[in-house]
């Protein structure tokens, strides 16, 4: 997934200024004439968020307003009051030394803590702003129906919680700042019209053309950004997936090829990341130079008056220090403006996700108690991914009695795991009713479910946690308890073999687990919950046989049996259910015993005798030898 | 997996300078055009020391001038500054397009250099977990140093001649004051190692965290299914938040240490100019300097300021790509363990002689870290041209590290393996890669169609070819299900496709390369058992003529080979045809009753 290389650099106060941007930006929210308007309401958005930390942030900067331009004055105080009497007379007092030494020190102290001021509180407010919409986009994706989340590509989900939200609020750093400037911009503004009218025709040509010249150039920006943005995303998913088919391509001797769709499209992102430099290398040096040429047309006509008595040397100085001051903390607000149009851009795709509905509805009620096996039942289920596609499951229909196990079979792509995770509702039937003893699932309670069912899909998902909290998921069961599910998922053994035994840290940082090992640690999380319902999506492929039957034994060694219902290839699997379910394009074709289905269904009977060659075909006389 | 590192200078610690020196070497198209943009950047520094002095001038002595103001002169001195300005600005954009230019050209090769080396590395194949961060290597890595040189770089060497041109100014008013001002400073260029550390130290902190904030949530998305079966939301929940809350936090404190780094410098600023002033008067009282001077001195000590302080925020960036150089160059230094002869070797390399190709190993041993286990020990053994094996074997003996060194993935550390005679790491690629195909367990689907991904392996192939090859390995009928044929789309990764179809697929993009020597890792390990056994008979009856080595957990394909390799703790226990072995104790017959139990093959339970 692109990541964000710039993640809390924040832009400098002098002289510096923000790189472009770094993030995906997979539409072209650019060009249009809005992007103005609608990047000011962002700002509003922002503000309106924090405005406490927003205050703060812009009385830090106001106070760093203020001093920079206490400074110019206690300079020329300094120089009137002591340097230029001390040359004159060949003599200074150290009162006055140390005084003037002391009003240089002193403004210096406030405006640091104005810069601070400014500084953390503009860090926090856009720090918080991120947080906030990290915890909001991601309180989304655990909120929203599993059906959601198939709809958007993992990729796609991790870029909006992480460099979508950065993108959004990255702006609000030198937001502050930029406040401040137009503070001091207004102040200037007045100042010049209280000195000379003429003067101030001079501040209110240049400063509007400041901020005509940041609105153009945010419009011309902001499709070739949005167009780097897009290369530079794409990039990344050549990267990503020509590295992760390595092997494919090595094996295929493809490396020259893959190299060269690589550089078609690096060479695509280096010409679009020079078009954006065109553009800022044509900004930036006029962003400089407006400020200069306003300074000098201030000295060209604040000459003229002077001469001609409309206005005094000392006030043209002061004018003429006030713009050259202003000229830095003006292109703060170039940095806010110039960084809108990515903003926007993250934040229209944050947008979707936050606004996105269909939250699992739960009912009022708990799950009936209950101690032994569930029943289940599943009466004329329908399903369907999206509103105009085909069913995946269709007027499925059947029981299953508590304590009993039921194996679902079928081809590729018939709809079994469908099925299964209908069970454990994450997803609910587009019409018909799945029953736990005889409740229908959306009538119960959040969390009911999952405390009567578990569930093993077919991929494991194990978290970057020790093997303990993998096992328990926050559940107290106690360590013996926790042994006891591994041993019975015979995950015990390589746990065991761990230096730090269950707080071994599994996932990506720790200890890399194969295939098998994984889809045992997925059986003991199911396994120590004594369920009353355990759906296994044929969860068990990488385990021996007798592993699987010894967890089914471990389950249903009870006066009051749990009931299990498995999705299985492997006839050892299938032998261990008292019942066959047999689905075929989405509907339950046939149901009875193994044998019942194998000489009335000529489909399962091909599928599940696969590897028998057709003279042992019939054999059936030979010892019993499962779950030894 | 193994901890070693398998990128070259993992641990290395070099210079800053040293980093910059081995990157110009690795983008010669950098150094084109420098001289003039050197020249252009050195203008640049000069318009921004003339304009405010110029703008000096014109008050001191324009306004100042005896007898009211000198209009005529403001206006030469406006109009020459004006000049100056426009010329600078004219240079700095000349400047910034070039630089544009040139850096994007150098990192877009750097960019493709990189991309093409890192197939070379073993690390891609061996250590997938790595793949990510050797993704960044090519993306963010680069990303980061483009941003670096377009604007810490610029405004770096900017500032530095700016430093320079204010000194040599300073000096030539008083050498005094300006001796006064460095002293001034000189806390602060010590300290400038110490906060380049402590930078370096909270934004290592910052890039930890935002990691831990990307592995949590994508527990939420990734785990989606997991969280909501075990109803574990709130958990998920507070794990996210206190992710996301420990980044905060980490952010806080390094934007905390810049502000105090940033400050420091404006506070040295205010004391070098209250000791400039202090000591000026004192000077001035002693005749050594005139009061103009030291007003000037003072308006030239905030020249020298900034840059200053501009360098202690271009610092930290400047250590953030300099550290994403040196990975990108670790990357391009890291010689390759598997190099082709063809170009590591020209005189030695040699292409496989035409037929089918025998396999010999001898006294083969493979150990994935040097001491460590051994993965394969003392493999001696003969593959005849045109037979079929297939190697099977508890998971974890070694078959797939056979498969491995078949195909030249990995070279053995003992021994060596010939194919057709010729001793493997002779053979040039070009020639192997085209005659040895191996399918491996997850046969990776590009986001194309069916048809794209089968023509990877002979790129030409028509759609109708392609098909003509589904019908040939007896998929006529899956291809006939898909919603458009073979031109089906078959999504991110082959998503849309089942893992058993994807499988398929592969096999076919394999078949169509048509090599002399198949490498088949359990390539048919999703496909549900009436397809694989459709598909293995259409391969058998195929693959007649050519040599087919088979890893296999399902044994239905040792029943059918010419012989069968057991391999158990990384030795061949046992060779021969089913029939030989399955009778005899060992351990091809404890995993041939394991496996019949399991699919089957023997009579179901009366349970």
């Amino acid at each position: 997934m692109p990541r964000r290389w710039k993640s809390t650099v924040p832009p400098p106060d002098h002289a510096a200024e923000p790189g472009p941007a770094g993030t995906t930006a997979d539409d072209h929210t650019g060009g249009d004439k809005r992007v103005v308007r609608r990047g000011l309401r962002h700002v509003g958005r922002a503000i309106s968020e924090q405005p406490r930390i927003f205050t703060f942030a812009v009385l830090g900067s106001s106070l760093y307003g203020g001093m920079t331009v206490a400074s110019a004055y206690v300079i020329g105080g300094i120089t009137d009051r002591v340097l230029l009497p001390a040359f004159a007379d060949g003599a200074t007092t150290a009162g006055a030394l140390s005084l003037a030494a002391l009003a240089i020190i002193v403004v210096a102290v406030f405006k640091i803590l104005g810069i601070l001021g400014r500084r953390l509180f503009a860090g926090i407010m856009s720090y918080r702003l991120m947080a906030d919409y990290r915890r909001r986009v991601t309180g989304q994706y655990l909120r929203l129906p599993l059906s959601w989340h198939q709809r958007h590509p993992t990729g796609q989900l991790l870029s909006n919680a992480n460099s979508d939200v950065e993108s959004s609020w990255f702006f609000v750093s030198p937001l502050p700042f930029a406040c401040g400037a137009l503070v001091m911009v207004a102040i200037t503004v007045v100042v010049l019209v209280l000195t000379d009218p003429l003067l101030a025709i001079v501040g209110l040509v240049v400063f509007p053309l400041v901020f005509v010249l940041n609105a153009v150039y945010s419009q011309v920006m902001s499709p070739r950004m949005a167009h780097a943005q897009q290369l530079r995303a794409e990039v990344s998913e050549i990267a990503h997936e020509s590295f992760d088919a390595a092997l494919v391509v090595k094996t295929l001797g493809r490396e020259a090829d893959e190299a060269r769709r690589f550089a078609v499209k690096a060479d695509e992102l280096r010409d679009g990341l020079i078009a954006v430099g065109r553009v800022r290398g044509l900004f930036d040096p006029m962003m400089e130079a407006l400020p200069n040429l306003g300074t000098l047309a201030v000295l060209l006509v604040g000459a003229e008056r002077v001469a001609a008595g409309a206005t005094d040397a000392g006030d043209l100085v002061s004018i003429a220090y006030l713009f050259t001051l202003l000229a830095l903390p003006i292109r703060a607000i170039g940095w806010v403006l110039a960084d809108l149009p990515r903003a926007l851009a993250g934040f229209d795709r944050v947008t979707p996700v936050l606004e996105a509905t269909g939250e699992t509805p739960h009912g009022p009620d708990a799950a009936p108690a209950g101690t032994g096996g569930a029943g289940l039942g599943i009466q004329g289920v329908d399903f369907r991914f999206t509103e105009d596609a085909q069913p995946t499951l269709s007027g499925v229909t059947f029981d299953v009695v508590a304590g009993r196990t039921v194996a679902v079979v079928g081809p590729t792509g018939s709809g079994k795991s469908t099925l299964a995770g209908l069970l454990v509702r994450l997803v609910d039937p587009h019409t018909g009713q799945v029953l736990l003893d005889g409740v229908d699932l959306r009538t119960l309670r959040e969390g009911e479910v999952s405390s009567q069912v578990a569930f093993v899909p077919q991929s494991t998902f194990l978290f970057d946690d020790t093997v303990r909290d993998n096992v328990t998921l926050g559940a107290p069961f106690s360590d013996d308890e926790v042994h006891e599910a591994l041993r019975i998922a015979a995950a015990g053994s390589f746990v065991a073999q761990f230096p730090d035994g269950l707080d071994t840290r599994v996932g990506e940082r720790g200890a890399s687990l194969s295939g098998g090992q994984r889809q045992r640690l997925a059986l003991a999380r199911a396994v120590v919950r004594r369920p009353r319902l355990l759906i296994l999506d044929d969860a068990t492929s990488a385990v021996d046989p007798s592993v699987e039957a010894r967890i089914l034994d471990a389950l249903r060694a009870s006066d009051r049996p749990a009931t299990v219902v498995v999705v299985a290839y492997r006839q050892a699997t299938i032998a261990l259910a008292d019942e066959v379910v047999w689905l075929e394009r989405g509907r339950l074709v046939a149901r009875g015993s193994h044998d019942e289905l194998l000489r009335q269904v000529p489909g399962y009977a091909r599928l599940v005798q696969a590897y028998q060659p057709p003279e042992f075909a019939e054999r059936t006389d030979e010892p019993v030898e499962v779950g030894a | 997996m193994t901890g070693e590192p398998l990128l070259a200078a993992d641990a290395r610690e070099e210079g800053a300078l040293a980093t910059l020196r081995r990157g110009l070497r690795m983008m010669p198209e950098f150094r084109s055009g420098l001289p003039l943009t050197f020249l252009l950047a050195l203008i640049a520094t000069a318009g921004r020391v003339v304009v405010p002095i110029a703008v000096q001038q014109t008050l001191d002595r324009g306004l100042g001038a005896p007898g009211g103001p000198d209009i005529p002169l403001i206006r030469g001195l406006i109009a020459i500054s004006a000049v100056v300005v426009l010329v600078t600005g004219v240079a700095v954009y000349r400047m910034n397009v070039r630089l544009f230019r040139t850096t994007e050209t150098a990192l877009a090769g750097l960019r493709v250099r990189a991309f093409r080396h890192v197939h070379d590395l073993s690390v891609l194949h061996q250590q997938g977990q790595r793949r990510g961060s050797l993704v960044s290597r090519v993306t963010s890595d680069v990303d980061q140093l483009s941003v670096f040189m377009q604007w810490g770089g610029v405004l770096g060497l900017v500032s530095v001649g700016q430093l320079v041109v204010a000194t040599v100014v300073m000096a030539v008013y008083s050498w005094q004051l300006t001796l006064l001002v460095l002293v001034c400073f000189l806390p602060l260029v010590v300290a400038v190692k110490y906060f380049s550390q402590k930078l370096a130290a909270v934004y290592g902190v910052v890039r930890e965290r935002i990691g831990d904030v990307l592995g949590a949530v994508s527990e939420s998305v990734v785990g989606a299914p997991t969280v909501r079966a075990y109803g574990i939301r709130g958990r998920t929940a507070a794990r996210i938040d206190g992710a996301i809350d420990r980044h905060y936090r980490a952010s806080i404190d390094a934007q905390k240490t810049t502000a105090a780094v940033y400050v420091s410098g404006e506070f040295v600023a205010a004391l070098a100019n209250a000791a400039v002033v202090v000591v000026g008067v004192l000077l001035g009282i002693d005749g050594q300097i005139s009061a103009g001077t030291l007003v000037a001195f003072l308006f030239l000590v905030t020249l020298f300021v900034a840059p200053v302080q501009t360098a202690s925020e271009v610092l930290n960036e400047a250590q953030n790509a300099v550290a994403g150089f040196r990975r990108v160059l670790d990357v391009l230094d890291t010689e390759p363990d598997v190099r082709d002869p063809a170009i590591a070797d020209p005189e030695r390399a040699r292409a496989l002689p035409p037929g089918p190709l025998d396999v010999r190993f001898e006294h083969v041993g493979f150990a994935y870290s040097a001491g460590g286990r051994k993965a394969l020990e003392d493999v001696d053994l003969a593959v005849a041209a045109r037979t079929r094996v297939a190697i099977v074997g508890e998971t974890g003996s070694g078959k797939t590290t056979f498969a491995k060194l078949v195909t030249r993935l990995m070279d053995p550390t003992e021994g060596r393996v010939l194919i057709g005679g010729v001793p493997l790491a002779d053979v040039a690629f070009a020639s192997l890669r085209e005659r040895v195909v191996m399918v491996p367990q997850d046969g990776f689907l590009f986001d194309a169609s069916v048809a794209d991904n089968v023509r990877y392996g002979r790129p030409g192939m028509t759609d109708p070819d392609v098909a003509l090859a589904f019908a040939e390995l007896g998929l006529g009928d899956w291809v006939a299900g898909l919603p458009a044929g073979v031109a089906t789309a078959v999504g991110q990764r082959g998503e849309s496709l089942s893992a058993g179809e994807r499988q398929l697929v592969a096999v076919a993009r394999a078949y169509v390369a048509d090599p002399d020597l198949l490498v088949l890792d359990e390539a048919t390990s999703a496909v549900d058992p009436a397809t694989e056994m459709r598909l293995t008979r259409a391969l058998d009856a195929l693959t007649t003529g050519r040599t087919t080595l088979t890893i296999a957990h399902r044994l239905s394909t040792a029943e059918r080979a010419d012989e069968v390799l057991v391999v158990d703790a990384g030795r061949v226990v046992q060779r021969g045809r089913h029939d030989e072995l399955v009778d005899v104790p060992g351990v091809y017959a404890g995993l041939h009753s394991s496996w019949r139990r399991s699919s089957g093959r023997q009579a179901e339970p009366a349970a």
